[in-house]
């Protein structure tokens, strides 16, 4: 299944846009990639970057520790760090592995973890690596977190002071809702948990200005102990970020695994996640173009489509597009049945001009660190990337190929048929 | 230090071959490749020359006027008529000057072109253990002092810091308010009280190109390493420091030609993970070229050296297999081993006997409990280890899995491109077929001057890879410049770009790790690992001699890496020469000088002469030194070599490329 999904994936020929032409010769409108704002395309950036280029070279050619650091990465830093309001910030050659290496860095054997239970991949990764004892709370169900706290409080009460961690998401990869922050930071307090946010997707996405889940819920940043973020995505360069008080971040600076133990980011990719978020943080409304595509694509796909609803926020460019709990009631189907109609769907979108993709959620399905408990599942879905690229008039015409193909694979004969035996 | 300005006979010599080779070159390989790259006419026009004089001068051509179209020397030369140049000698203009600079200072000029080396195994048997010359007891008792009195101390501070100090550093180690401290003293003890000490001389922050001279930015601390104050000034020094290995850290020349136009074209990233929508033709083509380098059918490329390792292990290996791994292997197989989830046994670095007893025994007992038979058994070792410098004894490992029949596992992270004759890591080096090798890793950080890592392998592992690695699912992909770097280094070290500057990196980087290893084991120093090994590590033992030899060599402008404990074992902290193309004769003088001074000062030099480097009678040469010393019952009998450095420069260069004593 894997082996076939990864065969048919289109390969693109030249570079990524709202428009991207694949292998096969046709251009399709791209509606896969993370370029919310289309940076990739901006000649500014593209300049800068040269300039880079012709002072620095490519590659640091060595671990931050061991003369890998360079000036353009300490500029990068204190940038994230200003735009989010934070002390310091540290910058990770790889989104993908930020998470993965600042939780271990903190959470030894004997600590606790207080996990939301659709948490991305790479944080099952550092709940794995940090030998923690972990213990789960319900999707965004801040209830049931707080009757996790008040249980652990009470289990430790009579023993040794334990560092307590909450792991969120700002925006979830594997659902596209977000967690209630405020609530979030009640409790910790009450319980003196430090918290762990996940801003890999709504960094630069979320908030008037881009800044993430603190800015579009008002919490002051400096009351998350830790925030994780992805340059990779919205702002079109690369690599991972760390923002949280200094000695958090000195701390990361030995004893993270990925930043230690791997080359620097490239003096090219540091400078652009400077630029674009400098772009981003002087234009504002390039966010609200963002969002009024989504608005305009989402029309097309929730309320109309009889058989896939959106789980994703409002102000999510990434919907994840499920099929509705009647519909997979009525038709009995499993996981890996919901998984080949979705497949389906991705080839006829494609086949009618339309790049989207598939959640990809089989490597957290499989870790070894996911929730037993029986009820726990990850719901296979579609992944619409929307960027303000596109017209909103594009956008709607995308919207109504992808909802008709949806229809015409769900009306299928042997789709149907699976309904009648199931 | 002598700098050497392009020789002005050159340029008088150039339009008289130039008129035999003009035609052939702009239609020949040379051209096709560089309209590969480049789509604007004026780098076609000025590839197209680096081709014809690539054609014209490949026996002795220098790099720097192949990496560098924009030397005014050579276009004059082209497009001009050669009845300009009236006199012999024409000063080169202030601006010329600066141009050739700014290359030199990133990659050297050749003295000259005997200093070159074939980097290749010799003998056909396994690899022999390099002798590890030991200090004399004095100097490791007082080692071990040292850091007794350094933890001793530490302790101390902390036990009175905690309970009567207000200042906020020790706050942290205590609870407070409810939260238990964020890290346990004992786990920071190591940084706070040995590291911070000689904190200054990690992590300098360095500006511009990490080439052959790299500028570090000159700071200050006043409050004992806690914090930096930045003076706002540059020190350019020489970078022994960079994993440069073939010297592509280059802001100037194809490479950089070649990104450029790609960022031009491709944007700066491709804004998703691979099974999204970030296979490109460019990682095709790139994980294509990677396949042929290495010699497999099949390879795939990640965006992150550490993470390759990291995930393509429990890609590769699950519960009931048996990861077999050196004891010396990087830190990134280690967290990619314990996540797949297989069982982990480790052997003696490089010990060929010890892992026939591991593997024996593993076979024989079967999983731990069940004793069943495991599913798989992996054995995993580095091609070259970057603390140790030395080579993996492959000839040896491939014997065994003969026997054995165990999957190989080579992480190539330093050997790829730093060894063989080809450059094509430990295979060529030991002129082994890489299909004997299950699976071949490394990373494209180091030589290529890139960024990431790749995994070669079968088609069928590749592609299980590729569909099940999470890595490939959810990392982002390698960005588009990278990718191209990647691509067009690979070109230069087969010589499809710029022919003859590949092959002439190849063979400096060797030339220049040995001319540098037999100096030092002449000036009396301890140097460990193997003799081809592009990285030479120093023994130095005191914890306190590190930051000083570092300081010392700073002072001379010369940027070196040390290590010590946990790095290395408690005693054996080290200094680390990172060798490079980038580096000429010249430099590698200018090293051994330096620590012909600093070596005095420290009173480091404490080779014996087991490892070789002693002065031997007229008509010995390394090669029958054995059966000399056999005859005259000098077999234990060792003097300690203190050469002088005028010595050690006279005949190095040619004494390096014979077996090094």
């Amino acid at each position: 299944m894997e082996k076939q999904e990864a065969d048919s994936l289109p390969t693109i020929v030249g570079p990524t846009g709202p428009k991207t032409k694949l292998s096969n010769g046709k251009t399709v409108t791209n509606l896969a990639s993370y370029n919310f704002y289309n940076f990739n395309a901006n000649e500014q950036v593209k300049e800068k970057a040269i300039q880079t280029l012709q002072t620095y070279g490519v590659g640091p050619c060595g671990p931050p520790q061991f003369y890998g650091t360079q000036d353009v990465h300490m500029k990068t830093e204190t940038d994230i760090a200003t735009y989010l309001g934070t002390q310091s910030c540290i910058v990770y050659a790889q989104a993908f592995s930020t998470v993965s290496s600042v939780i271990p860095a903190f959470c030894k054997r004997g600590d606790i973890i207080i996990a939301d239970k659709m948490v991305n991949f790479s944080i099952r990764k550092g709940l794995e690596a940090s030998r923690s004892n972990i213990i789960w709370y319900n999707h965004n169900d801040m209830e049931d977190l707080e009757r996790q706290m008040q249980k652990v409080v009470q289990q430790q009460a009579k023993k040794k002071l334990t560092r307590r961690f909450v792991v969120a998401e700002g925006l979830y990869e594997l659902t596209g809702d977000s967690v209630n922050l405020p609530k979030l930071v009640e409790l910790k307090s009450k319980y003196k948990f430090r918290i762990c946010l996940d801003e890999t997707w709504s960094f630069g996405v979320l908030g008037r200005t881009g800044r993430g889940l603190t800015e579009a819920q008002n919490v002051d940043a400096s009351q998350i102990d830790m925030i994780t973020g992805s340059l990779a995505g919205p702002l079109c360069a690369g690599g991972g970020f760390c923002c949280a008080n200094k000695d958090v971040v000195d701390h990361q600076r030995i004893n993270a695994a990925s930043y230690t133990f791997s080359a620097a980011l490239p003096a090219m990719l540091a400078v652009t996640a400077s630029e674009t978020l400098n772009m981003l943080q002087s234009n504002p409304e390039l966010l609200t173009h963002l969002r009024d595509n989504i608005k305009a694509m989402r029309a097309q796909l929730d309320p109309r489509s009889d058989w896939v609803i959106c789980t994703s926020v409002p102000e999510n460019p990434i919907m994840i597009i499920v099929l509705k709990p009647e519909v997979v009631q009525a038709r009995g189907l499993t996981p890996e049945d919901q998984e080949r109609i979705l497949q389906d769907c991705v080839e006829e979108t494609l086949n009618n001009g339309v790049m989207i993709t598939k959640l990809k959620s089989l490597p957290a399905r499989q870790s070894a660190s996911a929730p037993h408990d029986g009820t726990w599942y990850i719901q296979p879905a579609l992944k619409v990337c929307v960027t303000s690229g596109l017209s909103k008039k594009e956008i709607e015409k995308a919207g109504v190929t992808i909802r008709h193909a949806i229809t015409k694979v769900m009306t299928r004969k042997t789709n149907r048929q699976s309904s009648v035996n199931p | 230090m002598p700098r050497r300005i392009s020789i002005p006979f050159t340029s008088n010599n150039m339009p008289q071959t130039e008129k035999s080779g003009e035609r052939r070159p702009s239609t020949s390989k040379g051209n096709r490749l560089t309209q590969f790259f480049s789509g604007t006419p004026r780098k076609d026009q000025l590839s197209a020359q680096q081709a014809l004089q690539a054609m014209q001068n490949s026996p002795s051509i220098t790099a720097p006027s192949l990496a560098l179209p924009s030397i005014s020397l050579s276009t004059a030369t082209v497009g001009e008529v050669p009845d300009e140049s009236t006199t012999l000698f024409e000063p080169p203009t202030s601006e010329e000057v600066q141009v050739k600079r700014r290359a030199d200072a990133q990659f050297g000029p050749l003295v000259h072109p005997s200093h070159r080396y074939v980097s290749k195994h010799h003998g056909d048997g396994g690899l022999k253990a390099p002798i590890i010359d030991e200090p004399p007891y004095y100097f490791v008792l007082t080692t071990y002092i040292s850091y007794l009195l350094l933890i001793l101390l530490g302790h101390i501070r902390d036990f009175f810091g905690k309970r009567f100090s207000k200042k906020p550093m020790y706050q942290q180690l205590k609870a407070s308010n409810g939260y238990a401290p964020l890290t346990d003293d004992f786990d920071s003890f190591y940084t706070r009280r040995l590291k911070l000490r000689i904190d200054d001389c990690f992590a300098r922050t360095s500006t511009g190109v990490p080439g052959r001279y790299i500028s570090l930015l000159d700071r200050v601390s006043h409050d004992f390493n806690a914090s930096y104050t930045y003076t706002g000034t540059t020190t350019e020094t020489l970078n022994l420091s960079s994993y440069n290995y073939l010297g592509f850290a280059q802001s100037e020349g194809p490479c950089a030609d070649a990104v450029e136009d790609c960022t031009r074209k491709y944007g700066l990233s491709f804004c998703g993970p691979r099974a999204d929508a970030g296979t490109s033709d460019l990682a095709v083509e790139v994980e294509r070229e990677i396949a042929a380098f290495v010699g497999k059918p099949d390879a795939m490329v990640f965006s992150m050296g550490f993470v390759t390792n990291a995930s393509s292990f429990p890609a590769l290996v699950s519960k009931g297999c048996l990861i077999i791994s050196d004891e010396l292997n990087h830190a990134s197989i280690r967290i990619g081993a314990r996540l797949s989830g297989a069982v982990i046994r480790s052997f003696k670095h490089n010990d060929m006997a010890d892992l026939e007893n591991r593997l024996r025994e593993a076979i024989a007992q079967g999983q731990p409990r069940t004793h069943r038979p495991w599913k798989k058994i992996l054995v995993a070792i580095e091609g070259l280890y970057s603390m140790e410098g030395t080579v993996c004894d492959l000839p040896g490992v491939l014997k065994l899995k003969e026997t054995y029949k165990f999957y190989l596992f080579i992480d190539e992270a330093h050997s790829i491109g730093a060894l063989g004759p080809n450059g094509r890591g430990v295979c060529d080096y030991f002129g082994v077929d890489p299909a004997k090798v299950d699976i071949l890793m490394g990373t494209l950080t180091k030589s290529f001057g890139a960024n990431g890592g790749y995994v070669a392998a079968e088609p069928h592992i590749v592609a299980k890879l590729r569909s099940t690695n999470a890595a490939t699912q959810l990392g982002e992909s390698p960005a588009p410049s990278v990718l191209m770097q990647i691509s067009a280094s690979l070109r230069i070290i087969t010589g499809e770009l710029a022919p003859g500057q590949g092959e002439e990196r190849l063979q400096r980087i060797a030339f220049n790790s040995r001319y540098l290893r037999l100096g030092l084991k002449r000036l009396g120093f301890i140097v460990y690992g193997h003799d081809d090994s592009p990285i030479i590590p120093v023994a130095l033992y005191n914890p306190g001699k590190m930051s000083a030899f570092s300081h010392e060599m700073l002072k001379r402008k010369i940027s070196v890496v040390i290590v010590g404990y946990p790095a290395t074992p408690l005693i054996s902290s080290r200094v680390r020469f990172c060798i490079s193309s980038a580096h000429n004769k010249d430099d590698m003088d200018r090293v051994l000088a330096a620590c012909q001074e600093v070596g005095d000062i420290l009173q480091i030099k404490f080779s014996t002469g087991v490892a070789g480097g002693q002065k031997l009678p007229a008509g010995i040469t390394p090669e029958n030194e054995e059966q000399w010393r056999k005859e005259n019952g000098l077999e234990n009998v060792f003097e300690p070599p203190r050469w002088s450095l005028e010595e050690v420069m006279a005949v190095g260069a040619a004494d390096c490329k014979g077996k090094l004593r």
